[in-house]
């Protein structure tokens, strides 16, 4: 009877890790397919050999500045910040037990972007200073509200609200630095407030691409303590987890990976919002849902900038369609959400 | 709370006001000495240029004053209806609805006259304020704080992205909105003034009416049903005038947030939880606050101006960090 029970227990285990490896690598071919496609289409459209031999260092007229300086760095870009916002979203949807709680509500977003509208438009400034200023806001902007929640015991909900308060004044100070800017420089600023792929340089990317391996392993890594965390505070502490040491290592990459993300193409909303639970329904409820997230992350960010790009008369920034695209799906987490008591 | 107490802070709180009223008259890109402000106010003349530049100020008084008022009481009332502490016009993302209902009249249907756009915006605000409580009381426990604020934050931010989505390919609408976006009382005029005051009204009068039966709520639904209060009814008549007060003064002031936050709970610690004194109390301080942070914004913001929906954000937002701070675990 017990060598029957725990085969069965193996026999389950074996097909969730089966369902995962599966999602996970049907979830990359589809993060790849976008990515070619990302390369290929565009106002001229070239043959697949065309942009392998582009990429494989060949000058060809046209294709090499069409390809190599305009779409790879807008496809990379897109692929890595789609894995940044995925990833660190669904490490504080897991924290803080709560689907909704995603970095772009609770203002770490807005801290990076209000930087870099500051730095935009009042120092002048662009290029890598913005995005370093971005990513120091962004850890400060989390800090302070993790220490605001402190008080007491530490509990997700006290952190949310604190969230939303500090996202409205940080909301409050951009409006005023678009407001006070001269009209030239505002389009440039606007990008932070809907994120945008467009005008990426490759010097841009492998900064981004050392910040992604890097803080995305240490999440990866701390996962097992991610998912026992998210027990609640007493079991965890019972089990073991030294609760703030992990919450704080856990904070500081996903921050790291939102700001270094946004300080790129700005906030591309609801993506770091909607990647986890969309990765979580695919992968199965328990199993480990980071590496998936990050790989949802990339697909909307390249679907989203895809369509955006073509579907419409006007070329739309890629945050203005996943936000679009996403409002539905979020109305439906929230109201089954609240349904079985969730977000309480 | 004895009679004279009352009457002490009623002077008091209009005294207040009173100076407010003046501070907004006299301040400024130019300043204006108060006696002359006093006397260009008996004696109306309009001949030299502190006269024109007094009584240009005189619309944004008057309307700071009534757009603080309703937007007090709209806070106190939608806090008594979802005996919630958080709730608040910009919380609930209502003003993110009004501004959307407004934008796609301007883009879609070419509206730009305000008496239209008055429309849009109550019905943006009473679409969404419907919409955001309804999700967030579905489930166990109700609409706690935490919920409330989750659903109204994420609606507002999915509604941002379709206001941007319509506005981006429109040069026009997007320089009209701009300015719009951010709340600011300068841009009134008498006659929007007009146009909203008969829904201000309304509103302040169906707030008042249904106070002392909202009292009777704040001991909980099934108490307030033993006291023969119909619950719905009451619910129904104070969400409408809330949403008339803060969608009208949307309409034409754009989004002015968190006056709704502070200043009930100002009030309810200055004169207790009684509805009857706290409603009209926020319509004081209300209108206190919005003049302050209107002069507030134009002393930073000189010689130009900061907008009052700005200064207000930034006085209130942390009001809000501190009732969150505050609350015990178990009531969130």
């Amino acid at each position: 009877m017990t060598v029957n029970n725990s085969d069965m227990i193996k026999y389950g285990y074996r097909r969730r890790q089966f369902r995962w490896t599966l999602v996970t690598i049907l979830l990359g071919m589809l993060a790849f397919a976008l990515c070619v496609a990302a390369l290929l289409l565009g106002n001229t459209i070239y043959p697949l050999d065309t942009a392998v031999r582009v990429l494989l260092g060949e000058q060809i007229q046209g294709a090499t500045f069409a390809i190599g300086t305009l779409r790879l760095p807008r496809m990379l870009s897109g692929l890595l910040v789609g894995m940044a916002f995925g990833i660190a979203g669904s490490t504080f949807q897991t924290m803080l037990r709560n689907p909704l709680a995603s970095p772009d509500i609770i203002g770490i977003s807005s801290g990076s972007s209000a930087a870099a509208v500051f730095c935009i438009l009042v120092l002048k400034v662009s290029g890598t200073l913005v995005s370093i200023a971005a990513v120091i806001a962004g850890i400060m902007v989390a800090a302070l509200i993790y220490v605001l929640s402190r008080g007491g015991s530490f509990s997700g909900g006290k952190l949310i609200l604190i969230g939303i308060g500090v996202q409205a004044m940080l909301n409050a100070i951009i409006s005023y630095l678009l407001l006070r800017a001269s009209q030239y420089d505002v389009p440039g600023a606007l990008i932070w407030l809907s994120g945008s792929l467009n005008g990426i340089r490759m010097t841009r990317i492998p900064v981004l691409f050392l910040v992604i391996v890097i803080f995305g392993m240490v999440i990866l890594l701390l996962g097992r303590h991610l998912k026992i965390l998210e027990l609640g505070e007493q079991s965890a502490v019972t089990l073991g987890v030294r609760t703030d040491l992990t919450r704080l290592l856990l904070i500081l990459s996903a921050v790291l990976l939102i700001a270094f993300a946004t300080s790129v193409t700005g906030p591309v909303s609801f993506v770091a919002f909607l990647a986890g639970p969309i990765a979580a329904r695919l992968v199965g409820i328990g199993a480990p849902n980071e590496l998936p997230s990050g790989l949802v992350g990339s697909i909307l960010v390249l679907g989203a900038d895809l369509i955006g790009q073509f579907a419409f008369d006007t070329r739309f920034p890629v945050g203005i369609i996943t936000g679009i695209l996403g409002a539905p799906y979020l109305l439906y987490l929230l109201i089954r959400m609240n349904r079985t008591g969730g977000s309480a | 709370m004895k009679s004279t107490k009352i009457i002490a802070l009623l002077v008091c709180s209009m005294f207040i006001l009173l100076v407010c009223i003046l501070a907004s008259l006299a301040f400024g890109a130019r300043f204006v000495n108060f006696p002359d402000v006093i006397d260009i106010l008996i004696h109306s003349k309009k001949t030299s240029l502190i006269d024109i530049v007094v009584h240009e100020r005189i619309p944004r008084t008057v309307f700071g004053i009534i757009a603080g008022a309703a937007l007090g009481v709209s806070g106190t009332l939608m806090q008594a209806i979802t005996r919630n502490p958080i709730a608040d016009p910009s919380i609930l993302g209502v003003n993110t609805g009004a501004s959307l209902f407004v934008v796609s009249g301007m883009a879609f249907l070419h509206i730009g006259s305000f008496s239209q756009y008055i429309w849009l915006a109550l019905m943006g605000a009473a679409v969404t304020s419907l919409f955001v409580y309804g999700i967030g009381s579905l489930g166990y426990g109700g609409a706690t704080p935490i919920k409330l604020a989750l659903a109204g934050a994420a609606t507002s931010a999915a509604l941002s992205s379709v206001v941007s989505a319509v506005i981006l390919p429109r040069t026009e609408v997007m320089n009209a909105f701009r300015f719009w976006q951010v709340g600011s009382i300068s841009g009134a005029t008498w006659e929007g003034i007009y146009t909203i005051l008969p829904f201000l009204i309304v509103g302040m009068l169906m707030g008042l009416l249904v106070s002392p039966a909202l009292d009777a709520l704040a001991l909980g639904d099934d108490v307030a049903t033993g006291l023969g209060v119909r619950t719905g009814t009451i619910r129904l008549i104070g969400a409408l005038s809330g949403v008339l007060l803060c969608g009208a003064t949307t309409a034409l002031a754009g989004p002015i947030g968190f006056v709704g936050l502070m200043v009930p709970h100002t009030m309810r610690l200055i004169c207790g939880p009684n509805l009857r004194l706290v409603i009209p109390m926020s319509a004081v301080g209300g209108a206190i606050l919005l003049t302050i942070s209107d002069v507030l914004g134009r002393l930073i913001g000189s010689p130009g101006e900061l907008e009052s929906g700005i200064v207000t954000s930034f006085l209130g937002a942390p009001i809000l960090i501190i009732i969150a701070m505050r609350a015990k675990v178990r009531t969130l």
